[in-house]
């Protein structure tokens, strides 16, 4: 079945001023009469919820955190792109929209990312005057770095730190909402079900983590903002606690998933050492505007950095792509790096690593200068290797880091579930296969800012509100199913901590269905999944109760999605025939070991319709059509 | 916590760990001994293994808070050897290494002690009372839609680093927990100073530091008498400056008769 996003036709130029006009409105007095439930609280979840509590909507927002502050957005460090141009160097609405088409390997909604580089400039604006310092020069003005995928400087940044900045500028909005009344914050909690009304999205059932008792919240749209889903993977860049329940507890409501396959596999991550690790850290992006990549040229090379010649290294980025060299988007840089350690060039005690040199860098413009831009990430390698990279240059590996895929969003970022929105990294809209680096920033902050404070009015227009009370039997059928989806957990009663299955599937997923794959690793990691299924069921052990702060709860819970949701990545990446962006299947290069995309046959979004408990889903279709942009295979070189 | 000792080389320390069921429990310390830990064990993936062992002898793993693993959440707040975070310079818990630690070392672990962070479980606390502290003021009150284009208020660089420098307070409640009186004077410095330091912060300069003053007052937490710990504790470096600075702010807001109290009343005691 093909799937409309609806939309808007015609000159994208003003695509987006013209659907404004199209959408319905609900007048200041009577938004009080609205309550909207929000899921998550970083950029998008937290932007969304104090710009609805600004406009005279009630809101209630979840997290699962103690605070919405800690949400993994924090974490971000590089930046945030806007189309401002203020270094001159010729960038435009248009610029960033080609740019992020082209990143994204052309698997994303036009009109969808015209929005967002138009809305970038705005969010500078906002940011700024809610107080977030962001770098600037000695003049005054705002500064801007380069990141991978563009040869302008359009990144904002607040030093390594600009995630954390942003959320931090999100937070204090919401904040302000909920000392106003207007948000009524619902920590330590997370969601397990969503409650339908009529095919409506009306409620959601939650567990409150520190008593453990399940709830039920109504209201007349619900708003997921959960995150993404990259802890599919062992050893990932995300927060410990990010999972996929919130998405695939929709998913089971109805919503369709889409491109679950995208999946970004960061390339500057500081190397695993061993099995016990519990993450991978991040090294900004940014990082690679002063950083060269290198390996030694010979196999089995023994010498330490210093004492290889310049004549023995493989500056391989910039061998490979001249053009932009070590800022090569992420897919790109991250396939080379593997490429390299495959063939016995690896560097660190595992050979799993290459050279982030900052020598030249220092050499021209010094070390102070160096340290101002990147000290605190340097500090950060410095605790976790016991190495100042100052000194030896860094060894990086590539990450899982974000996913492009999630629940499936028209242009209003309505999920195919009526009153059902998705924003932020939980949706997959504009980042098609490959997300360009300080564009998931821009990306959440529009959504919550910008998007659908105009979008959810047009929705809210056409329903009656206060439809659905937590006594209705809905939400008490939601209640049960939730209260037996946890003692199934607890009654188990095996011979297996949590963390072994979710280790075992998140080593599978890395090998079978990570950055390279194959029709044959996803088949097998699709049978290796199911057996592990199999044995989760019989073989956890979740010790403690149910009601009381149990954070085993949690994680097997998480555990248990991920064991579901894996089967559905494998089974998009296997439907899949091409290669493209973070989607690489090893069937489908070119001899030079490009991607070879199939523009005849998958230039569409792959959404997928849950139909039962060991049944099938059912594969939607929506068609991409490219009128502003012509279809072109991407060319860093 | 000294010595670097040999990264590679496998440790077995012995844990006291602060154990309590929930927050009407007394709460006691139980000791528990970590094994096969090398120096590149992180301190929470060193409970990680030990809380496994736990739950394959049948028992309840120890809870605590984590959660990015890199050192900006600020979910992770361990008191180590009694310093929040275990002591080591502008280091979170969650990045302090084990190789900062040697075979054998005794280690005490607790959670955060302060009025103001009631004990849930374990090591976990309810620091709450530091998002009322932003709610009371921690803002700019600007609404989406509203703001001018970016450049076009000018911001001397030094005074975008100085905000940036408070801004950067990772909300772990360190600073309170290594207190003597429990203040969060250096939380809440850090954050009227950052806003303070910009123009778009400074028209609700003096009302947002009375604010959060009262604020602090109601939720229990005591205040500062420089004994300077929880510059001391921070993993984010975060200076006491700011303390000095939230106390300019103050009494700009007592002369220009936004507090409660007088000139007259500033250099008495004060009730928390």
């Amino acid at each position: 079945m093909l799937l409309d996003g609806r939309a808007p036709s015609g000159s994208i130029e003003d695509s987006w001023e013209r659907h404004l006009l199209g959408l319905r409105l609900i007048a200041p007095a009577k938004r009080g009469y609205f309550r909207v439930l929000v899921v998550g609280t970083g950029l998008a979840g937290a932007s969304a919820a104090a710009t609805l509590g600004e406009l005279g909507y009630n809101v209630e927002v979840f997290c699962y955190q103690d605070s919405p502050r800690r949400a993994h957005s924090v974490a971000a460090q590089g930046g945030i792109n806007a189309a401002k141009n203020y270094t001159n160097d010729g960038d435009s609405v248009k610029r960033l929209f080609l740019d992020t088409i082209r990143g994204g390997d052309f698997r994303s909604r036009e009109a969808d990312v015209w929005r967002l580089s138009q809305i970038s400039n705005r969010i500078i604006d906002l940011c700024v005057a809610q107080g977030v310092p962001f770098a600037r020069d000695y003049g005054g003005h705002l500064e801007n770095r380069s990141f991978g995928g563009a040869q302008v400087s359009r990144t904002f940044y607040a030093r390594g730190q600009t995630g954390q900045q942003l959320l931090l500028g999100a937070y204090s909005a919401l904040s302000r909402q909920i000392a106003a009344g207007r948000v009524k914050l619902f920590p330590r909690t997370e969601m397990l079900d969503l409650v339908l009304k009529e095919g409506a999205a009306k409620g959601i059932t939650v567990r409150d983590l520190v008593t453990g008792k399940i709830r039920s919240h109504t209201g007349d749209a619900v708003l997921i903002c959960s995150g993404g889903y990259m802890n599919v993977y062992n050893l990932s860049t995300m927060a410990r606690g990010a999972g996929v329940g919130a998405i695939w507890a929709a998913y089971k409501k109805g919503a369709y998933l889409a491109n679950p396959c995208f999946t970004q596999i960061h390339p500057t991550c500081i190397p695993p050492t061993g099995d016990y690790q519990s993450k991978l850290t991040l090294m900004s992006e940014s990082l690679r505007n002063d950083g060269r990549c290198w390996v030694p040229l010979k196999v089995g090379e023994a010498r330490p950095p210093n004492l290889i010649p310049e004549e023995e290294r493989d500056y391989f980025l910039e061998r490979k792509y001249p053009s932009f060299g070590n800022l090569a988007p992420r897919d790109i840089a991250s396939r080379a790096a593997k490429e390299q350690c495959d063939a016995g060039r690896g560097v660190g005690p595992t050979g799993m690593g290459v050279y982030l040199d900052f020598s030249r860098a220092v050499g021209r413009h010094g070390k102070k200068s160096i340290q101002d831009r990147y000290g605190n990430l340097f500090e950060m390698y410095e605790r976790i290797t016991g190495e100042d990279p100052l000194k030896v240059p860094m060894r990086i590996y590539p990450a899982p880091h974000y996913s492009m895929g999630g629940l499936w969003v028209d242009y209003n970022l309505m999920s195919s579930i009526p009153g059902l929105f998705v924003l932020g990294e939980a949706n997959f809209s504009v980042h098609g296969a490959n997300r360009l680096g300080a564009s998931a920033l821009m990306q959440g902050l529009a959504d919550g800012y910008f998007i659908i404070p105009y979008t959810l009015p047009n929705y809210l227009a056409g329903t009656r509100p206060g439809d659905l009370s937590p006594d209705a039997a809905e939400c008490g059928d939601s209640r049960k199913n939730v209260e037996g989806r946890v003692s199934d957990l607890l009654e188990v009663k095996g011979n297996r901590p949590v963390a072994h299955f979710m280790r075992k599937l998140g080593s599978l997923m890395w090998d079978k269905a990570g950055m390279m794959r194959s029709a044959d690793s996803l088949k097998e990691a699709l049978r290796e999944i199911r057996t592990l299924r199999e044995d989760f069921r019989s073989e956890v052990r979740v010790p403690g109760r149910g009601d009381s702060l149990n954070s085993q709860i949690e994680a097997a819970g998480k555990t248990r999605d991920f064991l579901e949701f894996s089967q559905l990545l494998c089974l998009d990446a296997l439907h899949r025939e091409e290669s493209c962006g973070g989607h690489f299947r090893i069937e489908h290069q070119t001899p030079e070991g490009e991607p070879r995309r199939d523009d005849e046959n998958f230039c569409y979004s792959a959404a997928w319709e849950f139909t039962g408990e060991g049944s099938e889903p059912v594969l939607h279709k929506e068609p991409l059509t490219f009128y502003h942009v012509p279809l072109e295979v991407r060319d860093y070189r | 916590m000294s010595g670097s000792g040999d990264r590679q080389k496998v440790m077995t320390l012995n844990l006291v760990i602060w154990r309590q069921a929930g927050p009407d429990d007394s709460g006691r310390f139980e000791t528990y001994a970590a094994k096969n830990i090398t120096g590149d064990h992180s301190f929470l993936e060193m409970l990680d293994v030990v809380n496994e062992d736990l739950i394959l002898q049948g028992k309840e793993p120890i809870e605590f808070d984590h959660d990015c693993r890199e050192g900006i959440c600020g979910a992770c707040s361990l008191v180590v050897n009694g310093v929040p975070h275990g002591g080591q310079s502008r280091t979170t818990v969650c990045q302090l290494h084990m190789r900062n630690f040697r075979d054998g070392d005794t280690i005490f672990i607790e959670p955060l002690r302060a009025r103001a962070f009631p004990i849930l479980k374990d090591l976990v606390v309810d620091r709450g009372t530091l998002d009322k502290i932003i709610q009371a003021g921690g803002y700019i009150s600007v609404n989406a839609g509203s703001a001018p284009e970016a450049n076009s208020i000018l911001i001397p660089k030094e005074s975008a680093d100085y905000a940036l420098d408070g801004a950067e307070c990772i909300g772990c409640g360190a600073c309170v927990g290594a207190c003597p009186n429990g203040s969060a004077m250096l939380f809440a410095g850090a954050k009227v100073s950052h806003l303070a330091a910009l123009p778009q912060g400074r028209p609700e300069a003096l009302q947002r530091v009375v604010a959060i003053v009262d604020v602090m007052g109601q939720c229990g937490f005591g205040n500062c008498s420089n004994h300077y710990e929880c510059q001391a504790a921070c993993p984010k470096g975060i200076d006491v400056k700011f303390i000095a600075k939230l106390n300019r702010e103050y009494l700009k807001a007592v002369i220009h008769g936004f507090a409660a109290r007088t000139v007259s009343d500033l250099g008495q005691p004060v009730e928390d």
